[in-house]
């Protein structure tokens, strides 16, 4: 009964031990939750959904904050996989963020432009080059088209253009039979 | 045929239909009224414009420069005007333009100088430069720069340079026409590469359905003991260069690896002939043998400009009513093309003239019943039906496990398919979408970079600025706690200090001048006035020996009669209570 007991003890003891030393020896820094949820977001950091760029809606939906159907750059898809990710119900988009739109970048009117430098600082990937009283340009590659420098630019310059499609950036389309009426 | 070779698995014998476009000898195409030359007609990099509209060119000369090492030049396929360097519909399924230079001929065809190379004495990094300048890529239809293929595997050596003649596509047949009638240059060419690949031994591969090709090249080769040409078998699709290379050496590449790594190199006869005449001849490559077959009265196959309108070189056929659209390439991996007018570019092996009669609108497509047909004929050891599946069902991820990229497209599936599925469209579109979605996730991934970089350098500008004040403080605290200590002659120290204390000075003194002192400098006959009144009024105060009389002594020294009122509350309180009229009030006028 005794050596029972001791065994038990000595076992629990051990093994708590061992779960002990693993619990820090394998400690996992950062949240993987919120790295797998901001890898699904599109990184466009326009705060369409409420918070200030895309880690921190990642964040938030992790803590349960936020909902799954607030980024609109993401779109349906978006909201598809972050449903099957967190093990959700797909829902719609939710239409006070905003609607999904084809990608589309900012192009400064270099014309108009005076050089007030306040669309660089709006710009939240540093995809606005220019200097005070220097015409600015947007570098076209890096925009993610979150829109957030069009509301400062005070002669309203900017305007959003979509990208248009390219024989390079071209994708096949969804094979569709067409369905021929019997004879 | 000396060699033991090997069988690939899969394949189909579709009809080759490859007998009407052979009767005739290759011939030239009259030149067209404008050439329209796309510059991107290699993978890689789009090549950058060189010529300017209105400018002259001549036939050869450079108008697109290769941009980077994975792009390949492109040449004025004839003399004439650059009428403009503008987005033009490309041959492309798409139907999209890209920038392309039109030319108008001046029918001089004047060539540019050609400077031939002599390969044995240039380095092999001159020449693979001389061949991306001359505008080389794979001609059989992957159109990749041929210099980069060109470099020697382990050990700087290669043991196989494989030439692919086989051309298993059915209709199509310029491979065989060149060989026939071009096969010392074809001969010469292997032997430029074999050169600068170091390869040990060359080897022909053609398909046994062409005797006459493989007669031709036994001829050219004869004597050559580092040339062997070997007849394979005819069987759909031999010429895929992992195809070819398992049969000619039985070596099977695995996926995601390159044949250099085994030692074998594998390049069409084409662009053999291209690598001939570029370095041979100083020739770049301007036009390719081109085969018109289909829907015509001639089938038959032609040399052809870059640039070149489809429809003018289908003319040269006869073309037969009925033609609905061109299909690039041939039936069983061919691209339709979005217009009769495209240009002929470096991919563009044959043209194939289609219509409804020839090829009849496919039969509506049925379920799978997962009869694993596709899987027999399957080239490329792959489960086509699982593609199929998860590319319908818009799960990428999972196709690429199932290894989509390794999918040749070569149509074998779809052709033995009992449920008529077009397959190959199901890929396709999944490569595509696939490829979209990296671009997004590479700019996704660009774009949180250059987030946090932005939020990082905002806190530390937010940190630095805090520093700077912080420090800017502490050093005004310690210049005053330092003053402090120092004392009286602190002032003399400072000369700031000093001036300060000289400016608050002068303006005290001015605005003790500026006081009003309506009491100072009077006549005589008011002062004596004033001290009259003092003095009733010291006589008529009952408390006059009281603390009162202090109080009424302190107002008359002070300067404003408002102040005199304002004081006069100060009077004792029980001084009201007793019914006195009090002082200066009302008695004052009784004085005046």
């Amino acid at each position: 009964m005794l050596a029972a007991l001791l065994a038990m003890t000595g076992l629990a003891l051990l093994l708590g031990a061992a779960l002990g030393f693993a619990a820090i020896r394998f400690k996992v820094e950062g949240d993987p939750l919120v790295d797998k949820i901001d890898a699904i977001l599109p990184q466009t950091q326009c705060g369409q959904c409420g918070f200030p760029g895309c880690k921190p809606y990642a964040e938030a939906i992790a803590k349960g904050d936020a909902d799954i159907n607030q980024c609109p750059p993401g779109g349906e898809e978006g909201i598809r996989k972050l449903a099957d990710l967190l093990g959700r119900e797909f829902k719609p988009l939710n239409a006070d963020n905003g609607t999904e739109k084809p990608k589309a970048v900012a192009v400064i009117d270099e014309q108009v432009c005076i050089g007030c430098t306040l669309c660089i600082q709006a710009c939240p990937v540093d995809a606005i080059v220019g200097a005070a009283k220097q015409m600015h340009t947007v570098v076209e590659p890096l925009c993610t088209g979150c829109e957030l420098c069009i509301a400062p630019c005070p002669v309203d310059c900017i305007a959003m253009v979509p990208v248009p499609e390219t024989v390079e950036t071209w994708k096949w389309r969804y094979p569709v039979t067409k369905i021929h009426k019997a004879a | 045929m000396l060699a033991k070779l090997f069988q690939f698995h899969g394949g189909v014998k579709p009809a080759t239909h490859k007998e009407a476009s052979t009767r005739e000898a290759i011939a030239q195409v009259p030149l067209p009224g404008r050439l329209v030359v796309p510059l991107h007609q290699s993978i890689g990099g789009t090549p950058r414009p060189q010529v300017l509209p209105g400018q002259r060119v001549l036939k050869g000369e450079r108008i697109g420069a290769a941009d980077g090492n994975v792009s390949a030049a492109v040449h004025a396929p004839t003399s004439g005007t650059v009428v403009a360097v503008e987005p033009a519909v490309m041959a492309h399924t798409s139907g999209l333009t890209t920038l392309s230079v039109i030319i108008e001929p001046d029918g001089e065809d004047a060539w540019i100088r050609c400077a031939p190379v002599d390969y044995r004495a240039m380095p092999p990094d001159e020449l693979r430069d001389t061949l991306r300048d001359a505008g080389i890529v794979g001609l059989g239809g992957a159109v990749f720069p041929s210099h980069l293929k060109l470099k020697p595997g382990k050990g700087g050596r290669t043991r196989s340079l494989i030439l692919n003649g086989a051309e298993c596509e059915p209709f199509i047949t310029c491979d065989d026409l060149l060989m026939r009638e071009r096969a010392p240059a074809i001969i010469r060419g292997a032997e430029i590469m074999a050169h600068i690949l170091q390869a040990d031994e060359i080897l022909v591969g053609i398909e046994d359905n062409k005797p006459e090709a493989i007669a031709a090249m036994e001829a050219a080769a004869r004597g050559k003991a580092q040339i062997q040409v070997v007849a394979i078998p005819t069987r759909y699709p031999a010429g895929g260069a992992k195809q070819l290379i398992k049969v000619l050496t039985g070596i099977e590449v695995p996926h995601g690896q390159r044949s250099t790594d085994y030692g074998v190199q594998c390049f069409n006869v084409g662009t053999v002939y291209a690598i001939f005449e570029a370095i041979d001849l100083g020739r770049p490559l301007i036009s390719r043998i081109v085969t018109v077959a289909g829907n015509v009265a001639r089938p038959r196959n032609f040399e052809v400009l870059f640039g070149t309108p489809m429809d003018h070189l289908a003319a040269q056929a006869g073309p037969q009513p009925g033609t609905d659209r061109y299909i690039m390439g041939g039936p069983m991996m061919g691209y339709p093309m979005p217009a009769f007018d495209v240009p002929v570019v470096k991919a563009t092996n044959c043209v194939l003239v289609a219509s409804p009669a020839l090829f009849p609108p496919p039969p509506p497509e049925m379920p799978c019943i997962r009869c694993g047909e596709c899987a027999q004929a399957c080239p490329a050891d792959l489960a086509p039906f699982e593609l199929y599946w998860f590319s319908r069902a818009h799960n990428f991820g999972k196709a690429q496990e199932y290894h989509l990229f390794d999918c040749i497209e070569c149509g074998c599936c779809a052709y033995v398919c009992p449920s008529h599925i077009p397959l190959v469209d199901y890929y396709r579109f999944a490569k595509t979408e696939i490829w979209a979605r990296e671009r997004e996730k590479d700019a996704a991934d660009q774009a949180r970079e250059r987030f946090e970089f932005r939020n990082l350098r905002q806190d530390l500008e937010k940190k630095e600025k805090a520093e700077k004040l912080a420090a800017k403080a502490a050093e005004t605290k310690a210049k005053l706690a330092q003053e402090a200590q120092s004392g009286g002659d602190g002032g003399a120290d400072d000369p700031k200090k000093a001036l300060i204390a000289a400016a608050l000075e002068r303006a005290r003194a001015q605005k003790a001048q500026a006081e009003p002192k309506n009491t100072d400098n009077l006549a005589p006959a008011t002062q004596a006035e004033i001290a009259a009144i003092e003095a009733r009024r010291t006589v008529l105060s009952p408390h006059a020996d009281s603390p009162g009389s202090a109080g009424f002594a302190q107002p008359a020294r002070s300067p404003g009669d408002e102040q005199w009122t304002a004081n006069a509350p100060l009077s004792p309180p029980d001084e009201a209570e007793s019914g006195l009229v009090r002082p200066g009030s009302a008695r004052s006028p009784e004085d005046a």
